[in-house]
């Protein structure tokens, strides 16, 4: 009985302590991992659409969808970007189904459905093969695309998206996002960029 | 044995990945790249520093029948500590290294050092145990990542160093790679040391 006392005092101080040690770093850290994270999904907007003076972190739309691009339903944000108050464009994140994995990408257009630019931000392809995606050489093909103007599939499927040698499915699965995606947004064009 | 000795036994002769083996796991994982392989090799160093400090401050404290939950409290949380300090300070580096800083817990060599050394000996050799094993366990993914990105990628540290003609060998930073290097690396160590010894 003695010796259960012992071994559970024992033990509580240390956890006791480790906690507090915890509770210190934590209250470091949070304000400059926040400070990071607003950073990087800042970045990640200004790569895609960079015409903008407002700040589209905190200027957003929630869009709740039937089915999102993994087949769940679920919400999409839209980051709209502004000068002044005329809205310059969208920025959202679709998923794609790679080969090792989903793969979310973010996509930035102008208002009227033209692609800005596109950003991987999470993938997990082959590197050297299916990673390729990540390359600005795949990706700066996609600027001035729009639902309209290109066949969303790549050349050895008849369609206008330069392939990637040695990558078939991780190409794929990212025209197919970004075509679902441009589609979401003209489903909900108006809902989107009237309520900001 | 002093200071000096402790401290070097880790590079050299009881190194933790050639020499013993343990920490396999997050060496495999994460030495694509010499700055990735550099700075888990920091990171561990420094939770190894930590809980080799504390289990040896308050070894004679714990009970022995329950060590093993005591130092794990005491490791998990130094490497929550460099969690927290990696994702505000260093965020990059966070982000490649991913899920291999909170697994810093469960690497065998800080449960290996707090258990065979930190709960016997003073801090002071605890704290030259720590900074041997960590510089050992620095230096052996220092090398294996460095292998790896040269040959996997042309690149040292990210800067092209191959010439043009140079065609990466995409296995070696693919997982078979890592075998690869460190088998190649585990038998040279062997040879050294038993040329030495004979």
């Amino acid at each position: 009985m003695r010796e259960l006392f012992n071994l559970t005092v024992v033990l509580t101080i240390i956890c006791s302590l480790a906690a507090t040690a915890l509770a210190l770093v934590y209250n470091i850290t949070k304000d400059p991992i926040a400070y990071q994270q607003r950073l990087k999904k800042l970045k990640a907007i200004k790569a895609v659409q960079p015409n903008y003076d407002n700040e589209p972190d905190q200027d957003f739309v929630d869009i709740s969808l039937e089915k999102n691009a993994e087949g769940d339903a679920g919400l999409t944000r839209f980051y709209l970007t502004k000068k002044g108050t005329d809205p310059t464009g969208v920025v959202f994140v679709v998923t794609a189904i790679g080969y090792g994995g989903p793969i979310d990408l973010m996509l930035g257009l102008t208002p009227d459905g033209t692609i800005t630019g596109i950003q991987i931000l999470k993938h997990t392809e082959t590197p050297g093969l299916g990673a390729k995606i990540t390359e600005e050489k795949f990706l700066q093909q996609f600027t001035t695309k729009n639902a309209q103007n290109t066949t969303w599939t790549l050349k050895k499927d008849g369609g206008d998206i330069d392939q990637i040698s040695g990558a078939t499915i991780s190409p794929q699965g990212v025209v197919k996002a970004i075509s679902e995606g441009l589609i979401l947004f003209s489903d909900h064009h108006d809902e989107i960029l009237t309520a900001g | 044995m002093g200071f000096y000795n402790e401290l070097i036994k880790g590079v050299w002769r009881e190194n933790p990945v050639f020499r013993i083996v343990l920490g396999i796991c997050p060496t495999l994982a994460v030495s694509t790249q010499v700055s990735n392989g550099v700075g888990m090799g920091l990171a561990a160093t420094f939770v190894l520093l930590g809980s080799n400090v504390i289990i040896s401050l308050i070894r004679k404290g714990i009970p022995d029948k329950i060590r093993i939950p005591a130092f794990i409290v005491v490791i998990s949380t130094f490497v929550t500590i460099v969690d927290l300090f990696m994702a505000a300070y260093t965020p990059a580096l966070h982000e490649r290294l991913g899920i291999f800083i909170p697994l810093i817990v469960v690497n065998c060599i800080i449960l290996g050092r707090a258990e065979a050394f930190a709960s016997k000996s003073t801090v002071w050799m605890s704290i030259a145990d720590a900074l041997g094993m960590g510089a050992g366990f620095t230096v052996a993914l220092t090398i294996i990542s460095s292998i790896r990105e040269v040959l996997g990628n042309g690149t040292f540290f990210g800067i092209q160093v191959m010439p043009e003609a140079f065609s990466p060998a995409v296995i070696m930073i693919l997982p078979p790679g890592a075998f690869l290097t460190i088998g190649a690396l585990l038998g040279f160590f062997n040879y050294l040391s038993k040329r030495r010894s004979t």
